[in-house]
């Protein structure tokens, strides 16, 4: 059977934006995650926003339970998944209620109304059947009876109506498909492999994913419902995957303990949204990788600074309320000076918190979170793709400079996937460490290297004649030996400040992403903001105004020569999914006037809030601090 | 890992730095039974590694010519484990007391037990806290006054060795500090393939002095030790009495051996490898049962499983490395 798209005329998109939404239990991710793999092969630039609930099955019909997928693809460079979408797919009236207003109007709106029963309209909230008012006069509605058709489709497989049921969403993306002109194949193929042990419903979701496509191919649709194509973009040449952040962590902490030349050992606690770290380290196995569930997020990050204590990259990986649990532990490696990465994959906060919703709100626990003047290495990582190369940069500083390094990804990038250029691993630079081995005459634990890191020597347990004692007790500069001298604790303090404050000498000095020096506004930015920043910024300087974007990778220490840089511009503007950290650490480090710009919805910034707000700043009498509106 | 040549001592296992207990401490007892034990081992000062937590027990590894690290209060097991997984050729000990492992470091010690970690674990236990000057710990004794508890604790303590054997942990054993079969007990502990736990009765002559002294006092002492041996009968130290099973209850009883009392063979024989008599036997009012109380040798070892898996993984891989992982599944070119 060929899966080949019919030959029609189809009406060309420069980008399109769609968001799958339905109940948890309805396969939305899935959908979502098909229809990205689709479009990817297409050409198209992408990126991706899955937005679900914490539970993991919510009550049906609530909107509550709402779970979304949002993909943006186009025929150019895209950075972020988009503001308002241009479809939405809405398979009960939870998902349309939730969803509903942030449709653009026009926009195409694809609703199952077998799911719009007297009862699940009352748990969404609903007085009256909006299918049946005008409230949905403003867009294109398409509405089908996509659970009949799809029971219809898949009658001759006998599953009962549950299981028929639950391939409603592949009659859903068979009509995507179709509407969007992608290749089914690749769908086909992943469901045969999903369901090799039962072909039964292998078969009857192609069966379910081919008559939406027929579907929309035969029915008489609506001359409102276009086809269409998305040209593919334009991106530079080169082999590509699509990658989302945890997986590009995983494989960058890979590359980094194999260009440090050392075994990679990662423990972990499973938590919200950093478990996939963990899964994806555990099938690397074969690369040499030791993964270790540990019992609490303590042992986590304690074992780690065991197996770098014995001489591999310890790593750790976690959210939030983990890294405040590893508190003490982090404090024990920057004094002993032992190599350790910490990945926090940000959540909203505090406490619990909004585990699957993003938020940028541990910047203050990673660079002040722990007792004692206790400094370490704060990176972030600005997209999907770029956790990769900062994988590899937090265990180059970690082994170079001894040090723990925490490198700050969130919920956002690491559940969001990109297209990804693969690099050519033998061209990264490699870094490998060298233990120390001797003499063992005036050997001391302590020594430091003489080549201005001022990190001390690592010695691997076995060497002999170099046994040697560490511990979270002060320690005596010159020997390594318990110390209470009240002067060289006020040494070694500064000590260890001014080795983590040398990285910034062996970092990129702070350069602009876009725009010139000394305009009028300068937006900050770090982490997942990166794209809405980016795009947001373009689009104010096609009006002619003189602003810039930078984005900081190197939190901790801040990056030489970003004072100057600041301080040329007439307004500093920090955009930021938090109460103003970023902004409140350059307005203390810098003495610049950074003003804050914040969101703290567990959702990204849209492109529009940012220009917006940007442009607003740069009329005259604008009032100093604001908020984007959140809808509710 | 280098031969050695020269025959090491106890003299090789001391550290330069000033052994800093309090003068009388039962730490100093244990700190001279295991440096004379590692010589026997044949082990070596750079292979071996100690790890300890907070606590008096925990300055231990400073005082110890080999590897150590000094850690955090309660998580000594976790780094010992990170440590030995990915160093499965060193010899890595545990040192930990009642409130570092049975208290703060509770959740690490069921761990590490039931996983079964290739490593020993050194459990001083004075049931008392004594580096923060003296309050009550998890294994003091109802009615403890302590300056936390000035009318007296009324917490119920725990059982160290109870907690191991529930923890399923593989090898259980109890000394106590100037015992001189404490050695043996350490070389056994060593021996077994596995997670061993050792613990050590001992002395606080400052906060909570003569707290075992019914059982270590030179001359009564002998009558409440019950030093248990695989297959042997079950005998205090002085010869005098036994245990024997009372089948109705399922109890042990205390009986005098000799005339007008039982004859050795209706004593109940102890089988190490029994995990409810060691159960019955950790807990005993009048005696308390020293020894390997429970040894169970051939259970899986994680530090093993843990090479194995990865081996395993690399030999299906054949060789399939990074760049290769970059370009699995879907890819396409631009």
């Amino acid at each position: 059977m060929s899966t080949a798209t019919k030959d029609v005329k189809r009406e060309e998109l420069e980008s399109v934006v769609i968001r799958f939404a339905g109940d948890s239990g309805d396969g939305m991710q899935l959908t979502g995650s098909q229809f990205t793999s689709a479009t990817a092969m297409m050409g198209n630039d992408l990126a991706t926003f899955p937005d679900f609930p914490a539970e993991i099955r919510a009550p049906a019909g609530t909107t509550y339970g709402v779970s979304g997928f949002q993909i943006h693809f186009a025929d150019h460079d895209i950075l972020t998944p988009g503001d308002a979408p241009d479809v939405l797919v809405a398979m009960n009236p939870a998902a349309l209620k939730v969803n509903l207003p942030t449709l653009k109007k026009g926009g195409l709106l694809i609703v199952n109304t077998d799911a719009f029963t007297k009862n699940n309209l009352k748990k969404a909230g609903y007085e009256s059947n909006p299918l049946e008012d005008d409230s949905l006069a403003p867009y294109r509605l398409l509405a089908l009876e996509i659970t009949r058709m799809t029971r219809a489709a898949v009658t001759e497989f006998n599953l009962g109506a549950k299981a028929a049921d639950r391939s409603k969403n592949m009659w859903t993306l068979g009509l995507m498909f179709w509407l969007f002109g992608r290749d089914r194949q690749p769908t086909v193929d992943w469901l045969k492999k999903k369901f090799a042990k039962k072909p039964e419903i292998a078969e009857a979701n192609i069966a379910a994913l081919n008559a939406g496509h027929i579907y929309g191919e035969t029915a008489e649709l609506p001359s409102t419902v276009g086809v269409y194509q998305v040209p593919s973009a334009d991106l530079p040449p080169g082999t590509y995957r699509n990658i989302d952040g945890n997986q590009a962590t995983a494989w960058g902490l890979v590359a980094g303990a194999q260009l440090a030349g050392l075994p990679l050992f990662y423990g972990s606690y499973p938590i919200t949204p950093a478990s996939s770290l963990l899964h994806n380290l555990a099938k690397l196995k074969h690369l040499g990788v030791v993964t270790f569930q540990a019992e609490d997020e303590i042992a986590a990050v304690c074992a780690a600074i065991g197996a770098s204590f014995g001489g591999s990259v310890g790593v750790t990986g976690t959210s939030g309320p983990g890294v405040a649990l590893k508190g003490e532990a982090i404090g024990l490696a920057i004094a002993t000076e032992l190599p350790l990465v910490i990945c926090d994959v940000q959540r909203g906060g505090p406490s619990t918190g909004l585990p699957t919703k993003t938020e940028q709100s541990d910047l203050f626990q990673a660079v002040y979170g722990r007792n004692g003047d206790a400094p370490l290495v704060v990176l972030a990582a600005a997209t999907p793709g770029d956790c990769f190369y900062m994988a590899i940069e937090a265990v180059r500083l970690a082994t170079k400079y001894m040090t723990p390094v925490m490198l700050l990804t969130d919920g956002y990038i690491a559940n969001g996937a990109e297209p990804w250029p693969i690099p050519d691993v033998s061209k990264l630079e490699p870094f490998p460490v060298k233990f120390h081995e001797g003499p063992s005459e005036g050997f001391q634990p302590f020594l430091r290297r003489d080549d201005g890191t001022h990190a001390r020597v690592w010695v691997k347990p076995g060497t002999p004649g170099l046994e040697h004692r560490i511990g979270g007790l002060e320690k005596a500069a010159d020997s390594g030996n318990i110390s209470y001298d009240p002067d060289n604790h006020h040494a070694m303090t500064k000590l260890r400040a001014e080795k983590v404050r040398g990285v910034a000498d062996d970092v990129p000095a702070a350069s602009l992403d876009q725009g010139e020096a000394g305009g009028e506004l300068l937006v900050v930015g770090w982490g997942s903001t990166y794209g809405s920043i980016k795009q947001a910024v373009e689009r104010v300087r096609k009006g002619g105004r003189k602003v810039a974007h930078l984005h900081l990778r190197n939190i901790w220490p801040l990056p030489n020569g970003l004072k100057e840089l600041l301080e040329g511009f007439d307004q500093v503007m920090v955009p930021e999914m938090n109460d103003g950290q970023l902004a409140r650490l350059l307005r203390g480090e810098l003495l610049v006037d950074a003003v804050p710009f914040s969101k703290i919805a567990g959702q990204p910034f849209r492109i529009s809030e940012l220009v917006t707000e940007i442009e607003r700043r740069l009329g005259d009498a604008a009032p100093r601090e604001s908020s984007p509106e959140v809808r509710a | 890992m280098t031969e050695n040549p020269r025959k090491l001592t106890r003299k090789d296992f001391a550290s330069d730095q000033e052994v800093r207990w309090c003068p009388g401490c039962g730490d100093y007892a244990i700190l001279a039974a295991i440096q004379r034990t590692l010589p026997k081992l044949g082990a070596t000062t750079e292979n071996t590694v100690f790890v300890s937590g907070i606590g008096c027990s925990s300055r231990f590894p400073y005082y110890m010519n080999t590897y150590g690290f000094h850690t955090i209060h309660g998580r000594a097991p976790t780094f010992a484990t990170g440590l030995k997984i990915t160093r499965p050729e060193l010899d890595v000990w545990v040192i930990t007391g009642d409130g570092d492992g049975l208290s703060i470091g509770g959740n690490h010690l069921l761990h590490v037990l039931r996983r079964n970690v290739n490593l020993q674990i050194i459990l001083f236990n004075n049931q008392i806290y004594g580096l923060t000057k003296g309050q009550y710990s998890p294994t003091s004794d109802v009615g403890q006054v302590s300056p936390s508890t000035p009318l007296g604790s009324i917490d119920q303590p725990v059982v160290p060795v109870r907690v191991a054997l529930g923890a399923n942990a593989k090898f259980v054993a109890r000394g106590y500090d100037v015992s001189k079969k404490l050695p043996e007990l350490l070389e056994q502990a060593h021996a077994f393939p596995g997670a061993a736990l050792v613990e050590v009765l001992q002395n606080c002559p400052v906060f909570n002095d003569g707290v075992f002294d019914l059982i270590t006092d030179r001359k009564k002492g002998p009558q409440h030790q019950l030093w248990v041996e695989h297959g042997k009968p079950m005998i205090t130290a002085d010869g005098k009495k036994g245990l024997r099973l009372d089948p109705k209850t399922m109890q042990l009883e205390l009986v005098e051996l000799g005339e007008g009392g039982v004859s050795e063979d209706e004593l109940f024989v102890h089988d190490e490898t029994n995990r409810s008599i060691a159960w019955m036997l950790s807990d005993l009012p009048e005696v308390k049962a020293l020894g390997v109380l429970y040894r169970e040798p051939d259970a899986p070892v994680y530090d093993d499983g843990v090479r194995a898996q990865v081996e395993m993984a690399q030999e299906k891989a054949g060789g399939s490395d990074l760049a290769a992982l970059l370009r699995s599944g879907h890819t396409w070119e631009v």
